[in-house]
C-alpha cells in the first residue's frame, strides 16, 4: 500500500535534498520542487513502477506577489489511480521571467490547462505546442488573474455608470 | 492561354474545402467554434475555439465569501448544477472540518444522482436528436421536468439551482418532494418505464447503430492522456468513479456498479450513460429508503450543527439573538477561516468536476481553481474526428456532452 511517507521517501532518494516544504494539508502531500526540475519529477512520478502517478488532474498557477523572486506558483494535481492517492507539487517561477518547462510531451491534456495558465497567470511554458491566449481575448495585453487588478470597488460613486442600470 | 480567366492564387491548387462550424451553429449545442479543413465530406483537420462565454468566475470568486460562490458554481455545467453546489459545499465543508449528518448525505445522494440522470438524459437524447430520431428527446423531457419540479420543492429555483448551504440543505424536503420522487421512481408510470422505451427506440437500432458505431472512438491509453473522465473514459474501458474511488457524502453506503464499455467511441458512451441512469435509478431507491428509516426528531435533520458556517433560517435571525450575530458574521463574510489549501472533487456528470480553494485566512478565497471536466476533455476533439465525416462530428460533439458554460467558466 502507497503511502505519503513511501512517497516522500522515494523522492527524496532520487532528488535529494531540492525537494522542499513538505505538508500534508487535508492529506495530501505536497511538496516544492525548483523550478527547471518540474519535468524530471512528473516524469519519475509517472515512470516509477511503484508511484504510477498517471493521470494529470489538473495543472494551475497562483500569483503571491509579496513572494519577491518567486511570484507564481505553478501548481501540479496528479493521481495515481492503482493506489488511488493523490499528491500535489509546485514550482516557482519569477514574475520577471516566468520560464516554466511544458508537460505537453507527457501529458496531452496539459495542452488547454498550460493555455488557460498562460493566459490568466503570463506563464511562459517553453516547449508548449501552441502557447496563445485561450478563454480570453486574443488582443488582451496582461495577465488578469494577478492580484495586481483587484476587482472594481462595488461602492465606488465617482462612476457614471447609468448604462449598466447603477447611476 | 492568355484569354484565360485567371482565378485568384491558390483557388485551384488547394484541394480542401475551409468551414467554420459554429460559434453558433445549431448542431453545436452550445458557443464552440471549430474550424474545419475538409476534403469533401472528410475532415482532414480542425482547429477549435473556446471562449466565447468565458465569465472570469475565478476572479470574481476571489472577492466573495463562501456561500456567495455557489451562484457561479451553478453556472458551470447548468445540465446538472446541483451536482456541482454539493461539490462547492463540501469544499467548504472540508476546509472548514465540518461533517454532516447521515440524513443530509443520503438528501444530498438523492439531489445528485436525480442532477445526473438529468444530464445525462439531455446529452444521450441530443445525440439521438443528431442522429435524426427526434422523438426520444421528447419522451424524456417530461422527465427533466419533473426532476426540475423536485428541486424547485427544495429550494425553489430550477435551473441555476443554488441549491443546499454549507453543513446541509436551506430546509427540510417537504413532503410534496418526496411524493415527486416517488412519482418519478415509479417503476411502471416513472422514469423506469420511460429509459425503458427510450432504450427499446435506440440501443438495437439499426440505423442509430450504423450511426455511431466507429464514430469519435479513443483508446483508454490517449484517453486517460487526454484527461479523460467519467463516462466519457469509462466508454473507453477504465473504471475510474470519484464516487468509488473517494466516496464523498457517504457514497460509501449505496450499491452500485461502475459500467464501462470498451471502444470509447459514441456508441459505447451512449451505453454507458444509459447504464448509469439505470444505476441512478437504483441508488436513488436506496438513499430514499435509508431516508425513510429515520423517524421523529431524526427526520428532522437537514443540516450539520454548525452555526458559525450553516446560514440560519430567515424567521430565527428575526427572532433569536446569536441566529442574528450568525447571520450578519456569514453575510459579511466575518466568519473564522482556516489558512490552508484543499482539493476536493466529486463525481459530476461528465467526469471529476475538481475544487482548488486556497485561503489565506482572509473573508474570500486567496485563489480558488474549478477543475472542469469538459474543458480538459475538450482538447481531444480534433484528434477523435479527423478523418471522419462532418456529420460524424456533429454526433461526436453531443455524445461527449460538452457544457459551454463549464468549459469556459
Amino acid at each position: 500500500m502507497l503511502t505519503n511517507e513511501i512517497i516522500q521517501q522515494k523522492l527524496t532518494e532520487k532528488f535529494g535534498d531540492v525537494l522542499t516544504d513538505w505538508q500534508e494539508p487535508y492529506g495530501m502531500l505536497t511538496f516544492t520542487a525548483p523550478n527547471e526540475l518540474n519535468l524530471k519529477v512528473l516524469q519519475f512520478l509517472f515512470d516509477d513502477a511503484d508511484l504510477k502517478f498517471n493521470f494529470l488532474t489538473d495543472l494551475q498557477a497562483v500569483h503571491y506577489p509579496d513572494n519577491k523572486g518567486a511570484e507564481l506558483a505553478v501548481v501540479y494535481h496528479l493521481h495515481n489511480w492503482v493506489d488511488n492517492i493523490r499528491i500535489r507539487f509546485k514550482v516557482f517561477a519569477d514574475i520577471n521571467q516566468p520560464d516554466v518547462f511544458s508537460a505537453t510531451a507527457l501529458y496531452q491534456s496539459a495542452n488547454f490547462m498550460e493555455r488557460e495558465t498562460y493566459d490568466f497567470f503570463g506563464v511562459n511554458f517553453v516547449g508548449h505546442p501552441n502557447l496563445i491566449r485561450i478563454l480570453n481575448v486574443d488582443e488582451m495585453d496582461y495577465f488578469p488573474m494577478r492580484k495586481e487588478f483587484p476587482l472594481e470597488d462595488q461602492t465606488r460613486i465617482d462612476k457614471d455608470d447609468e448604462m449598466f442600470g447603477r447611476g | 492561354m492568355s484569354d484565360h480567366i485567371l482565378l485568384p492564387e491558390g483557388s485551384i491548387e488547394k484541394q480542401t474545402t475551409t468551414l467554420n462550424l459554429g460559434p453558433t451553429h445549431p448542431a453545436t449545442h452550445g458557443v464552440f467554434q471549430n474550424i474545419l479543413e475538409l476534403d469533401g465530406e472528410r475532415i482532414m483537420k480542425a482547429t477549435s475555439t473556446v471562449g466565447y462565454i468565458h465569465r472570469a468566475f475565478e476572479k470574481i470568486a476571489e472577492r466573495r465569501p463562501l456561500y456567495q460562490i455557489t451562484p457561479l458554481t451553478d453556472r458551470l455545467n447548468y445540465c446538472s448544477s446541483p451536482i456541482n453546489n454539493m461539490g462547492w459545499h463540501l469544499t467548504c465543508e472540508k476546509l472548514l472540518n465540518v461533517s454532516t449528518p447521515k440524513r443530509v448525505d443520503y438528501l444530498r445522494v438523492i439531489i445528485m444522482e436525480l442532477a445526473r440522470i438529468s444530464d445525462h438524459l439531455i446529452c444521450n437524447s441530443i445525440v439521438g436528436v443528431d442522429s435524426g430520431a427526434y422523438s426520444g428527446f421528447l419522451y424524456v423531457m417530461q422527465f427533466r421536468e419533473l426532476i426540475y419540479e423536485i428541486y424547485e420543492e427544495v429550494c425553489g429555483s430550477r435551473l441555476t439551482t443554488n441549491i443546499g448551504r454549507i453543513g446541509g440543505f436551506e430546509r427540510n424536503f417537504t413532503n410534496t418532494a418526496f411524493e415527486k420522487l416517488e412519482k418519478f421512481l415509479d417503476e411502471k408510470t416513472g422514469y423506469p418505464a420511460q429509459l425503458r422505451e427510450f432504450e427499446n427506440l435506440f440501443t438495437r437500432n439499426r440505423i442509430f447503430m450504423d450511426r455511431t458505431i466507429g464514430c469519435g472512438p479513443i483508446t483508454a491509453e490517449r484517453a486517460m492522456n487526454y484527461g479523460f473522465t467519467g463516462p466519457n473514459l469509462r466508454a473507453a474501458g477504465v473504471d475510474y468513479d470519484v464516487r468509488v474511488h473517494s466516496p464523498y457524502s457517504s457514497y460509501q453506503d449505496f450499491d452500485f456498479t461502475v459500467p464501462v464499455g470498451t471502444t470509447g467511441d459514441c456508441y459505447d458512451r451512449f451505453l454507458v450513460r444509459n447504464q448509469e441512469m439505470w444505476q441512478s435509478l437504483s441508488i436513488l431507491n436506496q438513499a430514499y429508503k435509508k431516508v425513510q428509516e429515520f423517524k421523529g426528531a431524526e427526520a428532522d435533520v437537514f443540516h450539520a450543527d454548525v452555526p458559525a458556517y450553516y446560514l440560519p433560517e430567515k424567521k430565527d435571525v428575526y427572532t433569536k439573538m446569536e441566529a442574528l450575530i450568525y447571520h450578519f458574521k456569514i453575510v459579511m463574510g466575518e466568519t473564522e477561516m482556516p489558512v490552508g489549501e484543499v482539493y476536493n472533487s466529486v463525481e459530476g456528470a461528465n467526469g471529476e468536476l475538481g475544487y482548488y480553494l486556497i485561503s489565506d485566512g482572509g473573508r474570500t478565497p486567496y485563489r480558488l481553481h474549478f477543475r472542469r471536466p469538459c474543458f480538459i476533455y475538450y482538447q481531444a476533439y480534433p484528434e477523435l474526428i479527423k478523418d471522419g465525416m462532418l456529420s460524424d462530428a456533429v454526433i461526436t460533439m453531443s455524445s461527449l456532452n460538452l457544457i459551454a458554460g463549464e468549459l469556459d467558466a
